[in-house]
């Protein structure tokens, strides 16, 4: 077996509350392994800490204590050269594929920026011939080398996202909410690119998204974040076809369903409430303000993260359901 | 449908000036809207969806050029001017928008926003506005409706301000509530939760509601009707159970097939739609749909199909008639 992509242990990120004093951990406690050539799922609602995971690791979200191994390095201790230097194998591709471009910047600009930086031994041409080869890979044409960020839609802003972050071939790709802002038709286009371009590179893959159908499609291994706490980890069968967790039950029974028939048999609100704030969080389990089937010991101690079935479920019922 | 329509609208055309010529948003779209009926509207960005509501209650952007009918209970909205307009809206014809927090001014309470529209429609004292109002948070399922009177939107969770929303636009008792994507900005178990509300509000108040949506899955849970739209058309409209069970639109089917499932095999690519949607403002002459279907004929580049019954209570606006078969998509 081959050694993880990156390790990540107990991360924590807090941010400083304006005038108060005080601290809000948005991440309190995360750990997870991500395999060489796999996509891993971070999903939760807004509020979650998703996506401060994401910045956290990339280093554009507020200082992180806890550790992120990554080519023998721990990602939150690396400053100036060092940094600099790891962004190389390291990137990122956002949610807003416009707000993401610099407006200013033709595509072919945007795609050579990383070489100049990197790659300061190609020619100009060198670098064109790459930048070209990576725009007709992601499905644009020679021509869209010339044009400015606006000129495109969403869908193909985004294909521009992708190839500038896959310039440099990195080896660990994070993709905040990468087909969110997207419309219907475009997602699934998009959804493929990144599946096929993780499988060609044997890119290791950070998803995280709100969509659990897509997440289903694109991820090998889903985490379940809820209050900056794991709620579940799992592979995709075991999360989608035996969810142990309260909350991962939850949100998959509040997908709608493409089906009047099945959706009026079984209309039901499966969680009452919303995800509470950060800045008071319930005591013991983070979940159980909302949890259906939570008992007086919930409300006690926070349950660790432990094997159940084919997952690692911080539920203390989890056997039970 | 014995009963009158509530609400027509005949070949309703909206068009914009815009430096590259005019920008069609609405291209000829009618329909008729019973009382009580929970009509749903799906499409993409740029399918004109919400220029649609916008037309309706007489709010299109300045410059916007409208032609065609939409009558409110035979009444001519079209032409009609600013004071019959601001007299319907609100009260007759109400409106949920997509984001609840820019549709909720944040200097103001819950309770002066609420109350706003009975006292000025009604002319309700402020201690009647005041009971109305509680009844109405009440409805709509707030927790300690009196502390919540008081409070700004800022105090509120995301998912609470949108059922503020909602019972600001069910307070006056409209009979026609429109919504544009009012669960897009939630999560999904709010979502849940507030289609649920919708649900159980329409059967209280007889409104009937028009719910626009890009998410095939959110009208399937509440619509009884389904109207898609493409670049400004109508394309395909049925009884929701009839248009699930056979999807007569190729575009309709492409959206259905591009949604990933959650339990079943997975295909190692999804289906999808190529290309892009149209240019508003380079419509083609012909199906706006042609360079995206696979089932294109000649003539689907030069004359728009129209919009015709292919069984009782289910038009499509396509010349293919056979069945859609897996060569679909490309």
């Amino acid at each position: 077996m081959t050694e993880p992509t990156l390790v990540v242990r107990e991360l924590v990120v807090r941010f400083a509350v304006h005038g108060s004093g005080r601290w809000l951990r948005a991440v309190d406690g995360v750990s997870f392994t991500l395999e060489r050539g796999e996509t891993l799922g971070v999903v939760g609602e807004s509020g979650s800490g998703k996506s401060t995971i994401a910045r956290a690791l990339v280093r554009l979200g507020p200082a992180a204590t806890g550790a992120a191994w990554f080519r023998g390095a721990n990602l939150l201790d690396l400053e100036g050269a060092r940094l600099r230097a790891m962004r190389e194998h390291l990137q990122i591709v956002f949610q807003d594929p416009l707000g993401s471009l610099d407006p200013r910047m033709r595509v072919g600009a945007i795609l050579e920026e990383p070489l100049r930086e990197f790659r300061p031994e190609l020619g100009r041409a060198a670098r064109r011939d790459a930048a070209l080869a990576m725009l007709e890979r992601v499905g644009l044409r020679a021509a869209d080398l010339q044009r400015f960020p606006h000129e495109f839609s969403g869908g193909q802003a985004q294909r521009v996202g992708i190839a500038r972050a896959l310039m440099l071939k990195s080896e660990l790709l994070v993709c905040d909410e990468p087909i969110s802002a997207l419309d219907v038709s475009i997602k699934s286009q998009i959804a493929n690119l990144l599946k096929d371009l993780q499988q060609e590179l044997n890119l290791s893959v950070l998803f995280i998204a709100h969509d659990l159908a897509a997440v289903r499609f694109s991820c090998d291994r889903i985490l379940v974040l809820y209050l900056g706490r794991v709620m579940e980890i799992g592979s995709r069968s075991a999360l989608f076809e035996a969810p142990r967790h309260p909350y991962t039950r939850a949100l998959l029974q509040s997908v709608p369903i493409a089906d009047p028939a099945l959706a009026r048999a079984r209309r039901l609100v499966p969680l009452s409430g919303e995800i509470p704030s950060p800045l008071s969080p319930p005591s013991g389990c983070v979940f159980r303000t909302r949890c259906p089937v939570a008992e007086p010991r919930c409300a006690d101690a926070a349950p660790p993260l432990r094997r159940v079935g084919a997952s690692d479920v911080a539920c203390h019922r989890a056997e039970e359901l | 449908m014995s009963a009158a329509p509530l609400l027509t609208v005949r070949d309703l055309c909206v068009s914009y000036r815009a430096d590259r010529g005019a920008l069609h948003a609405l291209n000829g779209v009618s329909l008729d809207l019973a009382p009580g009926e929970f009509l749903g509207i799906v499409g993409e960005s740029g399918s004109g969806k919400t220029q649609l509501l916008l037309a309706m209650l007489g709010l299109s952007a300045p410059g916007a050029r409208l032609r065609g009918s939409i009558r409110y209970r035979g009444r001519e909205l079209i032409a009609a001017g600013e004071r019959a307009l601001s007299s319907l809206r609100g009260a007759r014809i109400a409106m949920i928008f997509q984001d609840p927090m820019t549709a909720l001014n944040p200097y103001l309470t819950i309770g002066t926003q609420l109350t706003e529209g009975v006292r000025h429609h009604l002319g309700l004292s402020r201690a009647a506005a005041y009971r109305r109002a509680i009844d109405m948070l009440d409805a709509v399922h707030i927790a300690e409706p009196q502390r919540r009177f008081g409070q700004h939107p800022h105090e509120l969770s995301g998912g609470m301000r949108q059922r503020i929303v909602i019972a600001m636009a069910l307070i006056l008792e409209p009979d026609i509530v429109l919504a544009d994507e009012p669960t897009t900005a939630l999560d999904v178990t709010v979502q849940a939760q507030i289609l649920a509300l919708l649900h159980e509000l329409r059967a209280r108040t007889r409104a009937a509601i028009v719910l626009v949506t890009h998410d095939l899955g959110v009208i399937a849970e509440v619509a009884d009707r389904v109207l898609v739209m493409y670049a400004g058309r109508v394309v395909e409209q049925a009884d929701a159970l009839r248009l699930f069970a056979r999807v007569r639109h190729p575009y309709t089917e492409g959206l259905r097939r591009s949604i990933p499932a959650l339990s079943g095999p997975l295909p190692a690519r999804l289906p999808c739609i190529g290309g892009n949607p149209p240019d508003p403002a380079a419509l083609p002459p012909g199906c706006a749909f042609a360079s995206r279907c696979a089932y294109v004929f000649e003539r689907c580049h030069t004359t728009p199909p129209p919009l015709t019954v292919r069984e009782p209570g289910h038009e499509s606006a396509c010349y293919h008639e056979g069945p859609l078969g897996s060569v679909l998509l490309r």
